[in-house]
């Protein structure tokens, strides 16, 4: 989705999710420990300092050899710091507010990150004790401890261990982000020309080369750009590839020609779909013009144009093009 | 080996929100035709350029390479890019004019704060496997260490208070600072939590900028200026990612880095810390052995405006104005990177004889 400003003077915007499944392998030690998280046990490393590192570091912090000395510690303890958490973020333990915790674990020596679920930060006290809460079904990540609550003395909710599970060698930790991407005023320009059915470029004022899309700076001498200069929809194919290898999100059936497209009073191509002849017939220096898509389907995008087809006329000289391949 | 020196400075505005694009350009021209009129330098005479900033801000794979277009890359220049503060560029600008490779360099930050949501964004910065898949948000981090603080009664609340009332009214004679004057501290005390025990005043605000900074060899620096920021020390020291075993009331990095850098006790005129929570100036003041003396933060500091992967450059960049234009004759600069104080650089200037 893209949003029209009112003005010339707000660049486009528009928001995009970033989202990625990252596949994390352990090594020995943190395989321990998410594995004792899917048993619902926490294990501490030694270190040679003797302090019990919660959760287990992989290397020892005064030697920096692995840590292999791995320990059960208690699945409860006492909270040394806190902070109140009253408007909470995607991907945090819970969507009410809730309070995060320094942890130390009754036979650890550092304390662990965790939230602890209470209804409001008055309940909240450096000192307190807190067990934890297990998920129903742990999977062998930090996530299997679903929060800590208060230990108030009556028994734990899933006291049963769980059974011994297969080692735990890999986890899975999505990641999501929300950017509001802005295009440049100048790329507001050229997007919202092509809405118009116009391909417009902008002449640096230094080396007078003409740049579509149009760029914040010329990226040859570092000055903001000068005029604006519509160009037409018609120019020459510098270079080429024939695609044959399908891919996940493809559009046509291969093969296909992707192209680089020098427009006529262009200094720098863009890339492009030739179609309208056969792929084998495509070659450098091929004339070529626009195939824009039905007027009621334009918009602020270059897709507007849906492919180049060959014009028919003579090939352009190389002499013309060599500077731009 | 070359001495080296901060010979100017320049940096965008900064804002609470940008119209621009995450990849810096417009940002940065400006700032780049800053640094040439003040030195008289072109684009053609930098010997290296480096840069720092980061895709996870910008939510864009390879941002910084977009960013040369505000520098003019023909014929090619000699660039690289750390995915850190811009004081870092600086650190590694600092090393090429040190070997003698170059005599000047550029080294800038820049960062779009605005195009996401800062404070879970950088919950990416924290232990992959145990602690980001909760995503601790940064406020809740820096949370949890002052109350740490609050507790062993290291600082208080008024302390931590006292900090911003200075920061913002320093501000007011910083004409690109975000945040300028402040109530006073009984005033701010009043106030609701935001992250308990953080008041929202306790917190640097979400700015959107660009800062650069012209680097000559010694040799050459009064060419540009006539009073170079020499930099007499240069170190950055960095802690464990396991954030439970660190002490975090105290910074042995940044005292680490402090001591390497020639902190020793001598007197500093001026000092620009990169604390973007108020207790973590009391925890570097501290650690480098800052006393009352010490005028601290005198543009506002990032309490007045922080941008992202600029704001430890800004500090370097402020320190330096300072001697530059004859205010102080020993400045310490200090940047951090991570969460809670994790990485820190310490840069020494002085007056060059």
């Amino acid at each position: 989705m893209v949003t029209v400003p009112q003005s010339a003077s707000a660049p486009l915007s528009a928001p995009i999710e970033l989202s990625f499944d990252y596949t994390r392998s352990l090594g020995p030690t943190l395989s321990a420990f998410m594995t004792g998280l899917a048993e619902r046990r926490i294990l501490g490393a030694r270190a040679s300092d003797g302090r019990v590192f919660v959760p287990p570091a992989e290397f020892d912090p005064v030697t920096a050899q692995p840590l292999s000395d791995l320990v059960d510690i208690a699945d409860e303890g006492s909270v040394v710091s806190w902070t109140w958490v009253g408007e909470t973020l995607p991907g945090q333990p819970f969507d009410r507010p809730f309070a995060w915790a320094f942890i130390k674990l009754d036979g650890a020596d550092t304390p662990l990150l965790h939230a602890v679920d209470v209804p409001t930060a008055d309940a909240m006290t450096t000192g307190m004790r807190v067990r934890a809460r297990w998920t129903d079904s742990p999977a062998g990540n930090i996530n299997d401890i679903a929060c800590f609550v208060p230990a108030d003395g009556a028994a734990p909710a899933t006291a049963a261990p769980a059974e011994r599970v297969d080692p735990v060698e890999m986890i899975t930790t999505p990641v999501q982000l929300s950017v509001q991407h802005s295009a440049s005023m100048e790329e507001t320009h050229y997007l919202q020309a092509l809405e118009q059915g116009k391909l417009v470029g902008q002449r640096c004022p230094v080396c007078e080369k003409v740049y579509i899309p149009p760029r914040s700076a010329c990226p040859t001498d570092g000055v903001p750009p000068g005029e604006y200069v519509e160009l037409p929809d018609r120019g020459v194919v510098t270079t080429f590839c024939i695609v044959n290898v399908p891919f996940l999100g493809q559009r046509i059936k291969p093969p296909y020609v992707a192209a680089y497209v020098l427009l006529d009073g262009a200094d720098i191509p863009f890339l492009h779909l030739i179609l309208g002849c056969e792929a084998s017939e495509v070659r450098m220096g091929m004339r070529v013009e626009a195939a824009w898509r039905p007027r009621e389907e334009w918009g602020p995008t270059l897709q507007n144009i849906e492919y180049f087809r060959p014009t028919g006329e003579p090939d352009a000289d190389y002499d013309s093009y060599k500077e731009h391949l | 080996m070359a001495d080296v020196a901060v010979v100017a400075f320049a940096q965008a505005p900064q804002e609470r929100h940008t119209s621009g694009t995450t990849n810096g350009v417009e940002a940065l021209v400006p700032v780049f035709e800053q640094l040439y009129a003040a030195t008289g330098l072109t684009n053609r005479d930098i010997g290296f350029w480096c840069s720092g900033s980061s895709d996870y801000l910008s939510g864009r794979a390879f941002s910084f390479i977009s960013a040369l277009d505000a520098i003019g890359t023909f014929p090619p220049i000699t660039e690289s890019h750390v995915e850190a503060d811009g004081a870092w560029a600086l650190y590694e600008a600092w090393l090429k004019i040190k070997t003698g490779e170059v005599d000047t360099a550029i080294a800038y930050g820049f960062g779009k704060s605005s195009a996401g949501l800062l404070r879970r964004t950088l919950a990416l910065q924290l232990d992959p496997y145990t602690v980001a898949p909760l995503w601790p948000d940064s406020i809740s981090i820096a949370g949890l260490q002052a109350r740490l603080g609050l507790d062993a009664g290291l600082w208080s609340e008024r302390d931590m208070a006292d900090v911003a009332v200075r920061s913002r009214r320093d501000a007011e004679t910083n004409p690109n600072a975000q945040l300028q004057g402040s109530k006073d501290a009984d005033e701010l005390l009043a106030e609701p939590y935001f992250a308990d025990p953080l008041r929202k005043h306790d917190c640097a605000p979400v700015t959107d900028g660009a800062a650069a900074i012209v680097l000559a060899s010694a040799e050459r620096a009064a060419e540009f200026t006539e009073r170079p920021a020499l930099i007499t020390g240069i170190a950055h020291r960095i802690e464990s990612s396991h954030l439970g075993g660190r002490d975090l009331t105290s910074s042995p990095s940044a005292a680490a880095a402090g001591a390497a850098a020639g902190v020793d006790g001598s007197r500093f005129d001026v000092a620009e810390l990169h604390a973007p929570f108020t207790h973590q100036e009391l925890i570097l003041r501290s650690a480098l052995g800052l006393d009352g003396d010490v005028r601290i933060n005198p543009s506002g500091g990032p309490l007045a405006g922080n941008p992202m992967f600029a704001g430890g450059l800004t500090r370097i960049g402020e320190a330096a104005n300072r001697i530059m234009s004859g205010e102080a004759g020993r400045a310490l600069a200090h940047a951090t990177s991570g969460p809670a104080l994790q990485h820190n650089l310490v840069c020494v200037m002085e007056a060059a004889r």
